[in-house]
Order: structure tokens, then C-alpha cells, then sequence
């Protein structure tokens, strides 16, 4: 950002110093005010903190991360070739094919996962519909994930230039080939940032796994604190988890961000946003 | 299919709490999300990493393990506050990071040239952010900014998880004495869908009203 201001002068130096000073005392001030919180209740005691050295309690968390990873996975897959099928069938020329899509699309992506989750809990069984309880998590997951990577396909193919399918297109190639072989392959690696900030995203929403009963990780979590019951370090400790899971996907994505792109038509359109909001559900 | 007065006033009671929690959180995380923006392209190197940091850790843990974290096990810590503020300020300072990213991307379009020709006319560091930059960075993202909005009140059903008794909640145990579950889950989903059309109608009108005409 350094082309916001001028280099600074002697001045501005100390001006930066002060500021930088003041900033420094006011965080740590906020850090000192948190330990002095944590510690006066007993939350920084060495006894409490120490399950979390011994190798089953991580034994036990890990299952739980295996959980969330192959829930993960799961959405994944299905959610991106159902994204792949809906972003087609919208672009399409099918005029129901297109509005179906759409809608579906524009629903999946502005009704909240819970609810969905309770229809299948408390809902469904009423009407005498029930299914394995990964599915339950799984089924609400893929519907509202399938239609935000549909979305972010539509942006990776608007951003291709139209002389590739023309191309393609003269060289006698059908209209499927082009697309499976040359427009969606450069559409992908185009939005590949997108897609993994929304992966990063959807690994969060397999937390809905603790409503469900899904031995993911915050499930195990909760399950450990009734054991141990010592919540804070326990939650703290999920929470770092996650952060070191999904950050190491973040910086994934930034550095694919950042990377020259080679062997891909430039692009056109605008930029993608590395990290959109996609919780979720999550609109474009 | 009648529906006994007092599910529908439940129903109704939800749906304000809903309202009430995504609109106090959805203007907090917008001016939280500003600060940490500020901070990031400030010239102080402390502010710029502490703000980076802000934004990568609420990005990347999910929103239901802090919301179980700020309501059951804060309270062991002695931070104590009543169920749905806690509720708000979880919600606000989560999107914020979002919102933050949202507006660093903003401020990332404004063209170099801009603010060289602004410190060119002699424009302080403040006038060119209050003339210059601020202007535009904010109308490039009022559209991705709507967008964190609406995720933000998709996630208020979370809420529900820890005890908040939402639109969600509400329709849950509404439900259960009724026994209509796709009537319930279905009204409830075209409620969500009217809040998101509201948010993404506004947020349509507020772009075309400061839209920058080339």
C-alpha cells in the first residue's frame, strides 16, 4: 500500500514512531488486560492446559479432524461437478433448463444451512424420511455449496476471452468438447483462488456437524469438555486447529493469487475476489 | 392448515430477534471492518500487521466454534454478558474481517495515478483518503459488501445453535407442536430469501446512486 503516501520525511518519521509506539502499548495493553482476565480466573493454570500434552486427548481430537476433512472432501466433490452441471444449465441456451437453474441457484444460496439441518433432523423423520446422520450433514452442505461454486465457475467462464471457444469452435470441435476441454479447464485454473477460499469456507460450515451429531471436530470438542470440564482451553485449542487447517488453504489461495499465470488465455472481466464472503450461504 | 395464535406470535418474536441481531451487527461489522481497513493501509507497520492478523484469523475459524466459545465457555473466564449481545458482538467482529477484505479489495482498484495526481495537487494523506481513495474504494465494493451481508444474516440462524431463540429456533419448536414440517421449514426459507432480496435490492439502488459514470 506503500503508494498511498509519500516516503516520509524526518518528520513524518516521528510521527510514525510515536504512532507505532502508541499502538504497540494500546495492543499489548489489550493482551496484558486479557491474560490478567484469563489468569485471575484460574484459566492460565498449568493443570488445566495439560491434557492437551498428552497424545490421546490429540488422538481423540484428530479423529474428529478426519471427520471434518472427509465430510469436507465430500462437499467438495459433489458440490463442484453439481456447481459444474448448474453453472452450464444457466448459461445455457434451454430456456426452462436455464430458469431452473437460476432459481435453484438464487435459493440455495439465501437459505441458511441450520435451517436446512433441522428439516432433515426434526422435519423429515416426521414424514417418516430418515437417512445416515452424515448424510445429514452432507445433503444441506452440497445443496447450498453446489450453487455458490456454480457461481464462481460462471465467473471463471464470463472471464475467458471469447476467441478460445471461437477457436475451438472452428476447428470443428462440438459444443460439449469445447467446453469440457478447452473453456472449463482455463475457466477452473482461472478461479482456482475462489475455489479454495470457498472450500476454506465450507470446511468451517462442517462445524454444523455439532448440531447433527457427526463425529467432526468441534462435535469431539464438545464431547471432550464433558470429560474434562475445562471449556476454555478445550474450545481455544479447537479454534487453533482450525485456524492452522484453514489458514494453511488461505495461503494457498494467495499464492496461487499472486502467481504468474502461464499456458492460460489472459484474462478479461474483472478481477476475482480471493476471499469472498461464503459462509454459509453466501451471494456473489 | 390453521396455525394456533400464539406459534404465529412466537414465529413473529423470532423473526425480530433475527432482524434485530443481522441489522446491530451488519452496521457494527461495516464500521469495525472500516477501522481494521484503515489500519491496514495505514503507514504504521504494527496497526498494518495487527489488522492483517485480525482478518486472516476470523476468515479462517469457523463462526460456530467462537459463538460456543463466547457463550459457554467465556463465562468460566468471568466475561459475562447477556445471551443475544454476546450474540452481536461475535457476529460483528466475525464479518468485520469479511468486510474488511471486501473494502481492501476496494481500495486496491483505485488507480495508482489517482492518488499520485492527488499528492501531485498537494492533497495531504488525508485529504487524498477523504477526497480521493475513500470515495472510490467504497463505491467498487458496495456490491461485495452486500454480499457480507447477507451471508451475515444467513448466520444468525446459528445463533440458534447456542440457545438464541431466532427465526430458526423458533420454527424449530413451532414444528414440533404442529407437526408440518414442509410447510414451517419452507415459509422460514422464503423469509430468508425476502431478507436477502431486501439486502441485495438495497444494495442495488445505493450502487447506482453513488455509481462512478466514466
Amino acid at each position: 500500500m506503500s503508494f498511498m503516501y509519500d516516503e516520509p520525511g524526518p518528520r513524518g518519521r516521528r510521527n510514525i514512531r510515536i504512532a507505532s509506539a502508541l499502538s504497540f502499548v494500546a495492543l499489548a495493553g489489550l493482551v496484558a488486560l486479557a491474560l490478567w482476565q484469563f489468569g485471575s480466573h484460574g484459566q492460565l493454570d498449568p493443570a488445566i492446559w495439560a491434557p492437551f500434552t498428552s497424545w490421546p486427548i490429540w488422538q481423540y481430537l484428530l479423529v474428529g479432524l478426519m471427520g471434518t476433512l472427509q465430510v469436507a472432501a465430500i462437499v467438495a466433490v459433489l458440490g463442484s461437478i453439481l456447481g459444474v452441471f448448474l453453472a452450464l444449465g444457466r448459461n445455457g441456451r434451454n430456456r426452462p433448463v436455464r430458469w431452473l437453474c437460476t432459481a435453484y441457484i438464487e435459493i440455495a444460496r439465501t437459505v441458511p444451512v441450520l435451517l436446512l439441518i433441522y428439516l432433515m433432523l426434526f422435519g423429515l423423520p416426521q414424514l417418516g424420511i430418515n437417512v445416515p446422520v452424515i448424510w445429514k450433514l452432507t445433503i444441506p452442505l452440497v445443496f447450498s455449496n453446489s450453487a455458490v461454486f456454480a457461481e464462481i465457475f460462471r465467473a471463471g467462464i464470463k472471464s475467458l476471452p471469447k476467441g478460445q471457444s471461437e477457436a475451438a469452435l472452428s476447428l470443428g470441435m462440438s459444443g460439449t468438447l469445447t467446453m469440457f476441454l478447452v473453456v472449463l479447464p482455463q475457466a477452473i485454473r482461472n478461479v482456482a483462488p475462489s475455489l479454495l477460499s470457498q472450500f476454506v469456507s465450507l470446511l468451517k460450515d462442517t462445524t454444523l456437524g455439532y448440531i447433527v451429531a457427526f463425529t467432526e471436530l468441534l462435535y469431539r470438542g464438545q464431547l471432550l469438555t464433558s470429560y474434562l470440564h475445562d471449556l476454555i482451553p478445550t474450545y481455544i485449542v479447537i479454534t487453533l486447529i482450525y485456524l492452522v487447517v484453514s489458514g494453511s488453504l488461505t495461503a494457498l489461495a494467495s499464492r496461487l493469487q499472486k502467481r504468474p499465470r502461464r499456458k492460460v488465455a489472459p484474462l478479461s472481466g474483472p478481477g476475482m475476489n480471493p476471499v469472498a464472503e461464503q459462509p454459509v450461504v453466501a451471494a456473489r | 392448515m390453521i396455525i394456533s395464535q400464539e406459534s404465529l406470535q412466537l414465529l413473529l418474536n423470532g423473526l425480530g430477534t433475527t432482524i434485530l441481531i443481522a441489522l446491530t451487527a451488519g452496521v457494527g461489522s461495516i464500521v469495525v471492518g472500516t477501522l481494521v481497513t484503515a489500519a491496514r493501509v495505514s503507514p504504521i507497520p504494527i496497526l498494518r500487521r495487527a489488522a492483517f492478523a485480525y482478518a486472516q484469523f476470523f476468515i479462517n475459524v469457523p463462526l460456530l466454534a467462537l459463538l460456543i466459545l463466547a457463550v459457554f465457555a467465556l463465562p468460566a473466564a468471568g466475561i459475562i454478558l447477556p445471551l443475544v449481545p454476546t450474540v452481536i458482538i461475535v457476529l460483528t467482529v466475525y464479518e468485520a474481517a469479511y468486510v474488511a477484505e471486501a473494502l481492501r479489495s476496494g481500495v486496491n482498484t483505485v488507480a495508482k495515478g489517482e492518488v499520485e495526481a492527488a499528492r501531485a495537487l498537494g492533497l495531504s494523506m488525508v485529504q487524498s483518503l477523504r477526497y480521493v481513495i475513500v470515495p472510490q474504494s467504497f463505491r467498487s465494493v458496495v456490491q461485495p459488501i452486500g454480499n457480507v451481508m447477507i451471508a451475515l444474516a444467513m448466520n444468525t440462524a446459528l445463533a440458534a445453535v447456542v440457545g438464541v431463540l431466532e427465526l430458526t429456533s423458533r420454527v424449530n419448536s413451532v414444528n414440533l407442536v404442529h407437526a408440518q414440517p414442509i410447510l414451517f421449514y419452507t415459509s422460514a426459507g422464503l423469509v430468508y430469501m425476502a431478507i436477502a432480496l431486501v439486502i441485495g435490492v438495497t444494495t442495488g439502488v445505493v450502487e447506482r446512486k453513488v455509481a462512478i459514470v466514466r
